[in-house]
């Protein structure tokens, strides 16, 4: 947390010298270092920001539709997964009737919870295995916007922002593996 | 009821929670969790499950929409999510350890701060132009939003790095204990601690509460908390209901979204407490 140990500027010099703290964005890049570091935005001439914009405007929009599929792709994988465990349980689908929901919402009732499970579950062609893929699948969007996220900052060579988006995909990742138990 | 009645129902009221949570930036699960628990008598941790997972989708749907309209400030989501994810994941292990009662009141109290916090009057500073926060300026947090009322790109500073992302852990560990987005703490943290406009705070909150939400969702699922008979009707229904709720916002008259809102989460509150304190 060093990089900007350097009192704001006035803005006369367009580049400035290489500042004298040492930080994460000193081990820059030939071109990008001046993108990393504080004020950039005040630093770059219009152009220079015009591009920068339209950059940051196309990871927006890539996310916007990695969000957007997800939300499609897993209603309609929940919605065939209802329609086939209906189908496969005549007694379920009465309006009326002795079969109550609670047998289905107790904590003792089995699904699949583990992704061998899951995927054993889909080979057989159970419904109940599609709809637990459709409860998982808006899990993953945001997994992989994080994802893009790391792959955007790496790509505007901005050391800082890599690391911070590169730590919370840890987390991210880590916290299905270290679920068990 | 049957299974049928049962998915139906849920599915319907979901819808009716999505649009609610999306206008307002604070996820369907403030409705979801209670409808689950005192409507459908079903085990809170299995609601919290269920919860989970529609918050991931009501924060999808909306945030995608948020990001086409520029409201979001990525760099500084991202980069709360540092404190958001570690607190996800915390509170994760710890619903095990916490008995049922200590989740309802918990609830009902978060529940009834969330209340507060929507109804308080919002302080509508003029953005801050100048930052001496040496992290938000190290990380370059500040941004810009489009005003449509102005017609003109509003650029702002940030400041408070520090007191955000205490909050924000906070918010994380909430989020998991309960199966909330926890927009509720996010928009303070953001827009009162850090000096983020109104509106780009509830845009980031709800993009960050789906990545929040998927820290502690991962958690719930390999060990079976994730009931899919419950989370399916709860997760497509409110994916609906957020996808409407995000077209409408900007047209609504946020004031009287914030008072409706306000009446049904203090009743679902109290109703919360009490069935934790007596039940």
């Amino acid at each position: 947390m060093t990089g900007t140990n350097r009192p704001p500027e006035p803005p006369e010099p367009p580049e400035p010298p290489a500042p004298p703290a040492p930080g994460p964005d000193l081990r820059g890049t030939p071109m990008g270092s001046d993108l990393t570091r504080s004020m950039r935005r005040r630093q770059l001439s219009p152009q220079e920001a015009a591009v920068m914009e339209e950059r940051v405007r196309r990871v927006e929009l890539a996310i916007s539709w990695v969000l957007r599929t997800g939300v499609v792709v897993s209603v309609a994988v929940i919605a065939v997964g209802l329609a086939m465990m209906f189908a496969h349980h005549g007694a379920w689908t009465s309006i009326t009737g002795h079969t109550s929901y609670r047998s289905l919402t107790d904590r003792s009732t089995p699904f699949p919870h583990s992704l061998s499970a899951l995927g054993r579950a889909i080979g057989r062609g159970e419904g109940r295995g599609i709809v637990v893929l459709g409860v998982f699948i808006p899990i993953l969007p945001p997994v992989m916007r994080v994802a893009v996220g790391v792959l955007s900052f790496v790509y505007e060579k901005d050391p800082p922002m890599t690391i911070v988006t590169l730590y919370v995909l840890v987390v991210l990742v880590g916290s299905f593996f270290l679920a068990g138990g | 009821m049957t299974p049928l009645d049962f998915v139906v129902s849920l599915a319907l009221i979901s819808v009716a929670a999505g649009v609610l949570g999306s206008l307002i930036g604070l996820g369907g699960g403030v409705v979801i969790v209670p409808v689950l628990t005192l409507v459908y008598h079903i085990d809170i941790r299995l609601a919290i499950g269920a919860s989970i997972v529609s918050v991931i989708a009501t924060s999808s749907g909306a945030a995608a929409a948020y990001v086409r309209e520029r409201m979001t400030n990525l760099r500084a989501g991202m980069f709360l999510e540092i404190a958001t994810t570690t607190g996800a994941v915390s509170g994760a292990y710890l619903t095990t350890i916490l008995p049922a009662r200590f989740l309802f009141v918990l609830f009902g109290l978060v529940l009834a701060y969330s209340a507060f916090a929507t109804f308080r009057r919002r302080h509508a500073d003029a953005p801050l132009t100048v930052s001496n926060d040496r992290i938000a300026n190290y990380f370059n947090l500040h941004g810009s939003f489009y005003d449509p009322a102005e017609q003109r790109e509003i650029p702002y500073k940030v400041v408070g790095t520090k007191l955000g992302l205490a909050l924000m852990y906070v918010a994380g560990l909430v989020s998991a204990l309960l199966g909330l987005g926890s927009g509720a703490l996010k928009v303070p943290a953001m827009d009162s601690a850090m000096h983020l406009p109104m509106k780009v705070s509830s845009a980031t909150s709800n993009f960050m509460i789906g990545v929040t939400a998927a820290a502690s969702a991962g958690v719930y699922f390999t060990r079976g908390q994730i009931d899919p008979v419950i989370a399916a009707p709860v997760a497509a229904g409110v994916l609906l209901g957020a996808t409407l709720g995000a077209r409408v916002l900007g047209r609504v008259a946020s004031k009287t979204v914030r008072i409706v809102f306000v009446v049904v989460l203090v009743v679902i509150s109290l109703e919360m407490l009490q069935k934790g304190v007596f039940a």
